[in-house]
């Protein structure tokens, strides 16, 4: 599944400028506590949380996930969204629950 | 190659400067991504503590032809009990580093799973240092 599919199934919204559109998504991961998410979460996988701040970003590109969901409508945080874009990582946002939009994704095929 | 960082206390924000930096030197020279993984993770959990834990300190990493050698020293309050912090889900973190996400107490067990030497020097009172060593080429060792 590509980045662009995760988009369009969980009808989310992108709120950063980097060109993901084929990027592949290989696995997802929930996650809010970062040390967690460190120890756990693979390369390349959606990662769904309610952390919309800054640190997301760092911990994103240290284990290079392949995009950040943001759920429940959390505000991602201004200086989030343009160190993203500066970094490379794609994060988009839903008003569905982390649990919706893993259960959306993984009756898509993710594993 | 040697990179030194001065960390500031309190700066939620910034931090993570430290091991982005280092984790770009590695790309550049083609490490591995699992093996840059290991660094950067170790490395930057270990730059969260002194920041949401003492207040700040100075990091000095050493990019070696086949090892990587990160010092991370504080001078903060210490910790009063190395082998209890070690544990999975031990935790001191304030509120608003929890809120922040922080605070799983995951953080030591992390960079013991990463580093393939770990090393924690702890006095109460006077600070941490903590050492991570990472094998760049395991596989020749
Ligand atoms: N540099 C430090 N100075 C003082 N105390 C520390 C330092 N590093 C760790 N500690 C103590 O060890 C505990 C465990 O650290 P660890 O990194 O495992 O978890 P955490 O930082 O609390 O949460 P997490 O890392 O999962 O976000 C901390 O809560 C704190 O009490
Ligand atoms: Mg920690």
């Amino acid at each position: 599944m590509t980045i662009n599919d995760v988009q369009k199934i969980l009808n989310a919204t992108v709120v950063t400028q980097s060109t993901y559109e084929n990027n592949s998504v290989q696995s997802g991961f929930v996650g809010d506590l970062l040390s967690v998410v460190m120890g756990k979460a693979k390369e390349q996988c959606a990662w769904i949380t309610i952390q919309g701040h800054i640190n997301i970003i760092a911990v994103g590109t240290l284990i290079n996930v392949a995009c950040i969901i943001v759920t429940e409508d959390f505000k991602v945080d201004e200086d989030a969204i343009s160190k993203a874009n500066e970094e490379g990582i794609v994060i988009m946002t839903t008003h569905l629950s982390s649990y919706e939009s893993a259960a959306l994704l993984s009756k898509n095929g993710l594993e | 190659m040697n990179l030194h960082f001065d960390v500031e206390g309190g700066e939620f924000i910034s931090a993570g400067v430290a091991s982005s930096k280092v984790k770009k030197v590695l790309k550049q020279l083609a490490i591995k991504p699992e093996i840059i993984r290991k660094i950067s993770v170790a490395m930057y959990e270990a730059e969260i503590n002194m920041v949401i834990h003492a207040h700040g300190g100075v990091i000095d990493a050493e990019i070696m032809p086949d090892h990587v050698h990160v010092v991370l020293k504080d001078e903060g309050p210490g910790i009063e009990n190395i082998e209890l912090a070690m544990k999975a889900g031990y935790s001191t973190a304030s509120r608003l580093a929890r809120e922040m996400g922080f605070g799983a107490g995951m953080g030591l067990a992390n960079m013991k799973r990463y580093a393939d030497i770990l090393q924690i020097e702890s006095e109460p009172g006077k600070g941490t240092t903590v050492e991570i060593t990472v094998k760049l080429y395991p596989e020749q060792a």
